[in-house]
């Protein structure tokens, strides 16, 4: 008679972990505190000139910590897109949704959501627009939206 | 720096391996290499354990293996860059015997991420990049970082889909012919492109699964090794490089900055050029990784990678065979054991133990590109019979 194949024994845990972090933002509280006026903001570093983004208390090309904070225009082109069809726990409750990579016109880039564009008409080099937006959790932050209106008036 | 040589190695079988512990685990790869070497517990002067961690219920994963193994009071670290970790404690051990600390020493990869459930490992690998500025607010996923980088390749050099598919129906067919592999079956091209997407352009197909497993090397100084064994595989060189947390600070999504230089160390301390390699082990976590590291590494022009797959000349009998024990993508990818294999495989390769599996060794030389996370950490290995 053929052995029955034996089924793995496991042990569940009964001691569970729940893990929350306070990631300290302090040294760069202005992004948010703009970002709540409906400005995007990042820093520039005042004796190199280098940009950044995300913004940075301390400059990673010369290590000054002197740096002064700039708005961004938006203004951005698009370099990589996908769709997150399988999401991760914490987005499980949220649609497939779009994210993009745009360089800013300012020279650096960001990554973000896409909205307001179906995938098929998402095209690498397309202009976008980096709006602030609050997710799905009401917390505020920033997207990517097709630019209707620049690329018309770029070429006029 | 004193000469290195792999002098034994060990797998164990990778797939879903809820029937084993951590330990037990490593302990199937540990065993085999050391008999493998000729080695006991006494003469491994240094282990390194590869291993990223946190799926399973261990925090001192080495602590851990090295007990159970009997292993002590060898020292001991554990070694993390993430899908990278066991390249780096592979790094490591090499280290330990070339700088003169140790005669032997011996590297084990191991990972064992299937004891919580996928939507949690899915989250946990998607926060490895930069949580704050990636994950908090975005959602990334491992799949959807590899996905951005293949939309920008296939924007700008015309890879496609079936591209893609074929590095898959590759890979699954030198996996069937292995049997520590995850997925041991063929696809075919239609099944893959079928496949439902997991990240556009990525199906599930284009996707290395979340597998358990473990493999150990035994690295010798050159004294050591010819006692220990007749067919000792040098290590030629050992390349590393890094890149950017932020995925957003890399200047374009095309290839992999990290691969390039560390490839470049690699072949510059080996003293060898692409054209020498004669079999190669690829990190393809995702179908697009394996055209971007074709590129990369040098093995063809830039944007050609997908034509390379399509012309088979990485398969048996082609320029530079690629993956012939199944890849990430059939094999399996247990992240801090997949440097560890890598190395084994190519070790096989070079001693003509592949079997079916094997390919032509003509100027003794393979290579083990091993990328940890979307290019953050990278280590080429180049290994040798001279």
């Amino acid at each position: 008679m053929a052995a029955k194949p034996e089924r793995p024994r496991v042990l569940k845990s009964s001691r569970t972990l729940h893990l929350r972090y306070d990631i300290p933002i302090s040294k760069i509280a202005k992004f948010w505190d703009e970002l709540q006026r409906g400005r995007i903001t990042t820093t520039k570093c005042t004796k190199c000139g280098n940009i950044t983004f995300p913004p940075a208390a301390d400059c990673s090309q010369c290590r000054s910590s002197e740096i002064n904070w700039i708005p961004l225009s938006g203004e951005a082109v698009l370099e990589a897109v996908t769709r997150i069809d399988i999401r991760p726990a914490s987005f499980a409750q949220e649609e497939p949704y779009l994210v993009a990579i745009g360089r800013l016109k300012e020279g650096v880039n960001t990554l973000a959501r896409l909205v307001g564009v179906r995938l098929e008409d998402a095209k690498v080099g397309m202009n976008l627009v980096l709006r602030p937006t609050r997710t799905a959790g009401r917390a505020v932050w920033y997207e990517f939206a097709p630019a209707t209106g620049f690329k018309e008036n770029n070429s006029s | 720096m004193r000469r290195v040589a792999v002098v034994g190695v060990g797998s164990s079988k990778f797939g879903r391996r809820d029937d084993s512990n951590l330990s037990e685990l490593a302990f199937e790869s540990v065993k085999p290499a050391m008999d493998d070497a000729g080695v006991d517990g006494k003469d491994i002067g240094f282990v390194s354990v590869g291993t990223v961690g946190t799926w399973y219920e261990e925090p001192l994963p080495a602590v851990a293996v090295a007990e159970y193994a009997g292993l002590n009071p060898a020292g001991l670290v554990r070694c993390e860059a993430a899908c990278a970790s066991g390249s780096a404690a592979f790094k490591v051990a090499f280290q330990s015997v070339a700088s003169g600390e140790s005669e032997v020493a011996m590297a084990i990869g191991v990972e064992k991420m299937t004891e919580i459930d996928m939507p949690t490992t899915i989250e946990l690998i998607g926060r490895a990049g930069n949580y704050l500025w990636e994950f908090e607010n975005i959602g990334m996923t491992f799949a959807g970082y590899y996905a951005l980088y293949a939309s920008a390749h296939m924007a700008r050099y015309g890879t496609t889909e079936e591209h893609l598919a074929q590095v898959a129906v590759k890979n699954h067919k030198y996996g069937a012919m292995n049997p520590y592999a995850h997925f041991q079956s063929e696809i075919t091209l239609q099944q893959a492109l079928d496949s439902p997407f997991v990240a556009w352009p990525l199906r599930l197909y284009n996707c290395c699964p979340v597998s358990d497993g473990s493999a150990t090397v035994i690295v010798a100084s050159e004294q050591a090794a010819k006692k220990l064994t007749d067919t000792p595989i040098w290590v030629k060189s050992v390349g590393t490089a890094s890149d950017t947390s932020n995925l957003s600070k890399r200047p374009d999504y095309l290839g992999l900055r990290a691969t390039i230089q560390a490839a470049k160390q690699a072949y510059e301390k080996a003293a060898v050029s692409p054209t020498d390699i004669d079999v190669a082990e690829v990190h393809d976590c995702f179908t697009i990784a394996e055209i971007l590291a074709y590129e990369d590494l040098g093995f063809c022009e830039k944007g050609t990678g997908g034509r390379l797959v399509e012309d088979e000349e990485t398969y048996i009998g082609g320029r530079i065979p690629v993956n012939l024990d199944g890849g990430l993508k059939a094999k399996g990818h247990p992240l801090g054991a997949t440097g560890c294999m890598m190395i084994a495989e190519v070790t096989r390769q070079l001693r003509g133990e592949a079997g079916k599996r094997q390919a032509p060794i003509k100027n003794g030389l393979g290579l083990a590109h091993n990328v940890g996370g979307t290019g953050h950490y990278c280590y080429v290995t180049i290994l040798g019979r001279q």
